[in-house]
């Protein structure tokens, strides 16, 4: 492969919003709540930082298009501000164009700042309604949720699932969901759920339930990369890089050719081996220490913890349900509380998630702080299982 | 010698229980008491007089090729459209639209005869074979006898010269403009005169004379007609009119109210095609149509009858049935009902017209592709090969779907979304050869909906698009078989 970024790049510093229904904030001072955070973290002033990357998803409820909105909420001092959209992947995708500026050596200080302000739209769930108007003629009425069950359909058909034991496996998703957003301040939903209140929890679109679903929230989070070098002469310790950044995107064979049978994320499996690679990872089950992966409904985590080839396929409700994944198990999934907790603005949740990671890394997670991790990786995923975006981050200490 | 060469027919699945309607008006019309029995069909919400004309039209052509229909006549006097040929959007959805003439015949309850008139003429003419579909959805006032009376369903019938199973031996028309009924532009609903009138200034002294005309001009006695179809209203009226006529009692057709209803325009046919499934040889069918005059039709049944290919028919719509208790959602179906349908009901609807003439055939006819070169069959169809082996460029050859039995892979009843009748149930549906999509289900119940599953394809309204007059966007949908 080509020659990646391992290390190449550092994060300086990161900030990130209080996720909720922020009904006190418009899009404007989501950003300026992460930003404001992110910059002093990283010690330089706006001034210093020579391009950004800007995510959101979801025009309809936002701050309209192009780098524009960022530029004049920050004031930023008329730098290539770029807007970026690639669905649900969009805040890993400005950060991955922050890194690769770095990396390039076109800029020494790249920001990236995602936002989405999506109680603004007056109902619960995201607008629906994309596609062009050719797929307006003809593809099935669908929500997200509706779209993601079925991954939970394929999934009992193709290994033999009862109905029963994935519904337990994917409520205790959940419910270590609750029991870590629990001890974060920054997330939306802070409060542990017991299994029995999300076993019965309403049908969304069967068999998920109401506590299979992430929630509706408003948020922003940033970071500001450098390379390691410009990082430790700014006097930094605990520097943490990026690893690996991968994307793949469906071609069109899942949702139209029968090779794929819906049981498992085909860009994920593509995208995690890449990333291995690119970051010198031989043995993920052994050496990945964390996840922050794209669990917008609690099927998904269970699937794509098989398609970043952690657990076997068509075992990782196993895995699940034996504590693997939980806080205290052998590799802590979500332990920020996941977009259960935090709710998912589209454009703001790559960042977030890598926001986890590295305050882990440099020992800042108060009590969720892990024991010495090494390396983490993060996960989202855009789109249906059918015809997606698949993003992964591997951040990790620069030794 | 020309006449009917085919039949097909269909009626929605839901079947409304007429005492369920009069349970919940009998507060306000307690008179309607004697009409509470029995049911009568209900169109889901996604169905109109062209999705209907559609099935009915598949149904006929079971045992013939489409793509030689040279006129295409669909007569209603609830065509979806009143500026865009609806028959062109059935022609369209049949996959025929070269050479093609296709006409919208209405205004009248005798449309569909006049249409079948209009087909036979034109097939005899050397027009080659035309395919005449009737359909009609027509809505009632809340608490009318109209709503316990009327139905939703539709016929087809291909008439032509070859292999006929029931010749034309005459018909006679009349028309004079005698106002039983009327529904103006601006109205939805009809309004209508006094029975007793109808009945005697109307129905007795208009129509025995035309059907004298017509059985002296088919050297026919009364005596002889073995099947005589006449819809109306009142159950009395097409015995006394057989009396009148010197027509055995025995030879007056069930009227399908018991379980269909009146299907307006299309009763006419949609009652030929019920005679025609055990008609004989030798057999002798009189159609009677009324409204504003008469039109009078007479057909032979020859041997040809027995060896037509199986179909549904009007029997095989009938035996698929789900009883449907509630009148609220019959009225919501109907939008005669202001319910809340929330936020996610205002999502625009617009079409664009450009995008869906240039994919017309796909969208329409669920024309997908399949690759010259790996064989792999897709939908939609594309420039670039879907199978991650092959993507060779510009290698697709049109493939029709409509007609194939798909499986469901994945599915979700979807509370979330948007529905007129809610939970929402799509999945990704395949096909036997290859070629999937995420398609929207219809007609579906829990119990019925699992992987696996044999789907059929069929035609129906996928949106309504209010802010625009109510342009209905048309697509086909998966039911359970």
């Amino acid at each position: 492969m080509a020659r990646g970024i391992k290390d190449k790049v550092a994060i300086l510093g990161m900030g990130c919003s209080k996720f909720g229904e922020r009904w006190d904030s418009g899009a404007e001072e989501l950003m300026l709540e992460a930003y404001k955070e992110c910059v002093a973290d990283a010690g330089i002033d706006s001034k210093q930082i020579n391009a950004a990357w800007f995510s959101t998803a979801i025009d309809e409820v936002h701050v309209g298009k192009s780098g524009i909105p960022l530029s004049t909420t920050l004031r930023l001092p008329n730098i290539p501000v770029t807007h970026v959209e690639n669905m649900c992947a969009s805040g890993t995708e400005a950060f991955r164009g922050a890194c690769y500026a770095v990396a390039s050596g076109a800029a020494d200080f790249a920001l990236a700042l995602g936002v989405e302000k999506l109680k603004d739209t007056g109902y619960g769930g995201l607008p629906g309604g994309r596609g062009g108007p050719l797929q307006a003629l003809w593809s099935a009425n669908g929500t997200a949720p509706g779209n993601f069950a079925q991954l939970a359909t394929a999934y009992m058909a193709a290994h033999g699932v009862s109905g029963e034991d994935l519904k337990k496996a994917i409520g205790h998703v959940s419910w270590k969901s609750h029991q870590n957003g629990a001890k974060n301040p920054k997330a939306h939903l802070q409060k542990a759920v017991e299994m029995d209140t999300i076993l019965n929890a309403p049908m969304i679109a069967s068999p998920l339930g109401l506590f299979d679903c992430c929630g509706v929230s408003d948020g922003a989070a940033a970071a500001i990369v450098t390379t390691p070098e410009i990082a430790k002469s700014l006097g930094k310790s605990n520097i943490v890089s990026v690893k690996a950044l991968q994307l793949s995107v469906s071609n069109g064979s899942e949702s139209g050719h029968n090779s794929w049978d819906g049981s498992y994320f085909h860009t994920t499996r593509i995208a995690s081996k890449k990333a291995y690679e690119e970051a010198g990872i031989k043995n993920p089950r052994d050496e990945v220490s964390m996840f922050e992966v794209h669990d917008c409904f609690s099927v998904t985590e269970l699937v794509t913890m098989e398609d970043l080839h952690i657990s076997e396929t068509g075992k990782g409700w196993k895995d699940v349900l034996d504590g693997f994944y939980d806080a205290d198990g052998k590799i802590p999934c979500q332990i920020d509380g996941g977009l259960k907790c935090f709710g998912h603005p589209i454009g703001a949740s790559g960042l977030r998630m890598l926001y986890e990671m590295y305050l882990q890394f440099q020992g800042r997670a108060g009590k969720r702080q892990l024991k010495d991790p090494r390396i983490g990786m993060t996960h989202n995923l855009g789109g249906a299982p059918r015809e997606n975006v698949s993003s992964v981050a591997i951040v990790g200490r620069f030794e | 010698m020309v006449g009917i060469v085919a039949y097909g027919a269909y009626v929605p699945r839901l079947r409304l229980s007429r005492q369920a309607v009069y349970d919940a008006n009998k507060w306000f019309a307690g008179g309607l008491r004697g009409l509470a029995k029995g049911e009568r069909s209900m169109a889901n919400w996604d169905e109109d007089s062209i999705t209907m004309a559609v099935e009915a039209a598949r149904d006929c052509l079971t045992s013939h090729k489409a793509e030689d229909v040279r006129s295409l006549y669909f007569a209603s006097t609830t065509h979806p459209f009143k500026d865009r040929q609806n028959a062109g959007v059935v022609g369209t959805a049949l996959s025929i639209e070269q050479n093609l003439l296709a006409s919208d015949v209405g205004g009248s309850q005798k449309a569909g005869t006049s249409a079948l008139i209009a087909g036979l003429n034109a097939s005899k003419n050397g027009g080659g074979p035309a395919l005449v579909a009737a359909a009609d959805k027509r809505l009632a006032k809340v608490a009318s006898s109209q709503e316990l009376n009327y139905g939703d369903g539709a016929a087809a019938l291909l008439c032509g010269t070859e292999n006929v199973i029931a010749k034309l031996v005459g018909h006679h028309s009349v028309s004079m403009d005698f106002v039983d009924h009327f529904r103006g532009e601006e109205a939805e609903f009809d309004y209508g005169w006094e029975e007793r009138w109808i009945r005697d200034e109307g129905y007795s002294k208009i129509v025995p004379p035309a059907i004298k005309a017509a059985l002296a001009a088919c050297k026919l006695k009364g005596a002889e007609v073995t099947h005589f179809i006449m819809p109306s209203l009142m159950p009395a009226v097409p015995k006394q009119m057989a009396k009148i006529c010197g027509i055995g009692e025995g030879a007056v057709r069930d009227l399908l109210n018991a379980n269909l209803g009146d299907t307006g325009a299309a009763h006419a046919l949609v009652m030929l095609v019920d005679a025609l499934e055990t008609a004989k040889a030798g057999d002798k069918i009189m159609v009677v149509a009324f409204g504003q005059g008469v039109d009078v039709l007479v057909f032979e049944v020859t041997a040809e009858n027995a060896r037509l290919p199986k179909r549904k028919g009007l029997s095989g719509w009938m035996a698929r049935r789900k009883e449907e208790k509630n009148y609220m959602k019959f009225l919501a179906f109907n939008e005669m009902l202001p319910i809340e349908k929330g936020m996610r009901a205002e999502f625009d609807k617009k079409t664009a017209l450009s995008v869906l003439w240039r994919k017309r055939d796909m969208i329409y006819g669920l024309v997908g592709g399949k690759c010259k070169v790996c064989g792999t069959v897709q939908f939609p169809r594309s420039q670039v090969c879907v199978n991650p082996n092959c993507h060779a460029v510009d290698s697709q050859e049109p493939y029709a779907m409509a007609g194939l039995e798909a499986s469901v892979m994945s599915f979700t009843a979807d509370s979330l979304t948007y529905s007129p009748d809610p939970p929402a149930y799509y999945g990704m549906i395949t096909f036997p050869e290859g070629g999937r999509f995420m398609a929207d289900f219809t007609d579906s119940d829990k119990e019925q909906v699992k992987v696996g599953t044999k789907m059929r394809m069929t035609f129906r309204i996928r949106d309504n698009d209010t802010m625009r007059g109510g342009f209905k966007r048309y697509f086909w949908k998966a039911a359970p078989v």
